[in-house]
């Protein structure tokens, strides 16, 4: 038995035999051409490049469900590269000059683009390196009429064993038999975790001695939580990770098994489970994780990246596209929380002390009236194609509450004024994210629809502290009694008044968190659409009166470190 | 036929890499105008994303485009608010 440490990439524990996966030695000839034969080897050269994007756009179509942002423009940028038009210029005009076989001028001129990427001291070119490598050998491939040996032929479950894998390598991957695999290098955000990551298997990489240490056919555990690997276990260790790694299979499955059914608990209490998003196009990773709702739809991207405002019409496109996406389900606007951290390309935004706690969210709104207005009016047309609802950021007192309805009322006086269709009942909502709001959340309740929890900036705001500062990051507990008696104060407050309160900030989708909140009465979970369904089985394997009961013992705990001593004992009762 | 060109400073937090070379090339080849980028010593081809990257533009360096082409005026628009911006 032989315990390799490397860097966890992607977690879950699997047990297989190691195949190991070669560097491909593609030898390619060097022939003399004459004249005569250069408009068919240009041919062939068009040929090639035709097939090779081809194939990258099968498999970017084949890896693209599920898939985030960053996975897809891996094949974008070979893409690009497949069609760059100073490369192929040069192997063109090269092969007129020098009469050589195109394989060979392409290889070349492929050397001599690596090399002069490599002595640029830029960590991004490095990295770019092997995407122009691997769409290289693609095309070199496709010239030279061979195929990829190796992973397509697989007939057994195997763990890939290789020194790097390229993002070709890792996406043919896909539903082959392969499950897991260890990497001599990369890192935890490289092509190869990323992917690992999204294609949801295990995988440990930087394990320097992977590939000199391993032999083909080993028994292997690769346990890509903890980033180790286990070469020719022991029986006993072998037994202890096939235990958990059933275990894990079985909660996995169990998740998955209950993402489309209601959220609801063992005794019938009914609650939603939403998701937060950004972009239009996330409501299919929503939809795909049984989410229920947008509980946060962040829209600040349309002011980012450009010098000028967007429209009232990319407004309501965009919003009009999401709620006829997601049907009848309720969608959560939640108008520009801009400052702070996130900045206004329009214009100069001044310069703060402290961003967070200067012009910001709903007091830039209430300043600049003529801006807010655009988006208000784009969302009360765009909400009579589904449930639409919106909501306020940062509202720390009563009046900005009233002063905001006061603008939207007057967008839908004018809509009405111009004849435009709009909704007119839309529910609005307020966020709740300073504590002065937690506080007066009887006051606010009398002028708000529901309210919506962000607990990322209320608990910043009520410990004073910044958690992207080291130092003191380990004083943000999302667990501490004043956080916990916040929450408790705002969910009785609106329930008293007779609106509903969701969540909106990353404890919603915390699952230890989950039992706690819904015994405190909270009505909306929103979250990132993955955890959607581990959070709908915990709600469905509790009773409501259970988690009552869990949520009055952790009020009385003194300590956020107990609380979350406690409720992640709870959970594991729960969950099993 | 119009011939623009102009100096800009690459503004673009990491440099004309990454994202802003990929769309500066995406859009530069949506012109039929004919780009040419040069910094230093080096002059590139704009639509080819190996010539824009090996320019190695970092943020605050001078870079010199020259357009030349019916729909100059208009790529020179769209390729400078790339360049321009920050946030990228």
């Amino acid at each position: 038995m032989l315990k390799l440490k490397g860097i966890a990439a992607a977690s879950g524990i699997i047990i297989a035999p190691a195949y190991k996966l070669g560097k491909e030695e593609l030898v390619v000839p060097k022939q003399s051409i004459r004249d005569d034969e250069i408009p068919l080897q240009i041919q062939v050269f068009e040929e090639a490049l035709i097939k090779t994007r081809r194939e990258i756009i099968e498999l970017q179509k084949k890896i693209a469900s599920g898939m985030a942002q960053e996975e897809a423009e891996i094949f974008d940028a070979h893409l690009l590269v497949l069609e760059d038009r100073m490369l192929i210029e040069e192997v063109i005009s090269r092969l007129k000059k020098d009469h050589l076989n195109v394989a060979y001028i392409f290889s070349e001129v492929l050397k001599k683009y690596v090399e002069v990427f490599s002595r640029i001291e830029d960590e991004y070119l490095k990295e770019r390196i092997s995407d122009i490598n691997d769409v290289g050998r693609r095309v070199l491939r496709n010239l030279l009429g061979k195929e990829r040996k190796g992973l397509e032929e697989l007939k057994e479950k195997v763990i890939v064993v290789a020194h790097d894998l390229s993002p070709s390598d890792t996406a043919a991957m896909y539903k082959q038999n392969v499950c897991g695999f260890v990497t001599d290098i990369g890192g935890k955000t490289s092509h190869t975790a990323i992917m690992a990551k999204s294609l949801e298997i295990p995988a440990v990489v930087g394990v320097q001695e992977a590939t000199t240490k391993i032999v083909p056919g080993d028994l292997l555990i690769v346990d890509g939580s903890m980033g180790a690997v286990i070469v020719d276990p022991d029986e006993d260790t072998l037994r202890l990770y096939q235990e958990e790694e059933t275990k894990l299979k079985g909660i996995a499955e169990k998740f998955l098994a209950v993402k489309d059914a209601p959220a609801v608990t063992a005794d019938g209490k009914v609650v939603r489970i939403s998701a937060n998003i950004e972009l239009p196009d996330e409501v299919t990773a929503v939809k795909l994780h049984g989410g229920q709702g947008i509980g946060l739809y962040r829209t600040e991207f349309f002011y980012m990246n450009r010098k000028d405002f967007p429209t009232e019409e990319e407004h309501y496109q965009a919003y009009k596209f999401v709620a006829e996406e997601m049907g009848g389900s309720p969608v959560i606007i939640r108008t520009i929380d801009l400052g702070g951290d996130k900045f206004l390309s329009q214009f100069e935004m001044p310069k703060e002390m402290q961003p967070f706690l200067g012009w910001r969210a709903i007091r830039f709104c209430l300043a600049r009236p003529d801006i807010f207005k655009v988006q208000l009016r784009a969302i009360l047309r765009a909400a009579v194609h589904g449930d639409l609802k919106l909501m306020y950021p940062m509202i720390s007192g009563v009046e900005e509450l009233q002063q905001a309805n006061k603008i939207l009322e007057e967008a839908r006086q004018e809509l009405s004024r111009e004849g435009v269709n709009f909704r007119k009942d839309i529910e609005v909502g307020a966020m709740i994210e300073v504590p002065s709001a937690a506080m007066t959340a009887d006051i606010l309740a009398t002028e708000a629809g529901f309210f919506s929890i962000g607990t990322n900036d209320l608990i910043q705001y009520s410990l004073a502290v910044d958690r992207t500062n080291e130092k003191v990051a380990y004083l943000y507990e999302p667990t501490h009694p004043a956080v916990l008696r916040m929450i408790r104060n705002i969910i009785d407050s609106a329930h008293a008044a007779g609106i509903w309160v969701g969540m909106c900030g990353e404890m919603a989708g915390e699952p230890s968190f989950v039992p706690i909140l819904l015994g405190l009465g909270l009505d909306e979970f929103s979250m990132s659409p993955q955890v959607i369904p581990e959070v709908k089985y915990i709600i469905r394997s509790i009773t409501f009166a259970q988690a009552q009961d869990i949520a009055k013992q952790v009020l009385k705990l003194s300590t956020g470190r107990e609380v979350e001593e406690f409720s992640q004992k709870k959970l594991r009762e729960i969950v099993g | 036929m119009a011939l623009v060109t102009k100096n800009l400073i690459v503004n673009n937090k990491q440099g004309l890499h990454a994202r802003p070379a990929a769309l500066f090339v995406q859009v530069a080849n949506k012109f039929d105008s004919r780009i040419t980028v040069r910094r230093e010593e080096e002059e590139v081809n704009g639509k080819s994303i190996m010539g824009i990257l090996m320019l190695g533009a970092e943020k605050g360096s001078e870079i010199i485009v020259e357009i030349e082409g019916d729909d100059a005026e208009a790529a020179m628009q769209e390729l400078e608010k790339i360049i321009l911006n920050e946030e990228y």
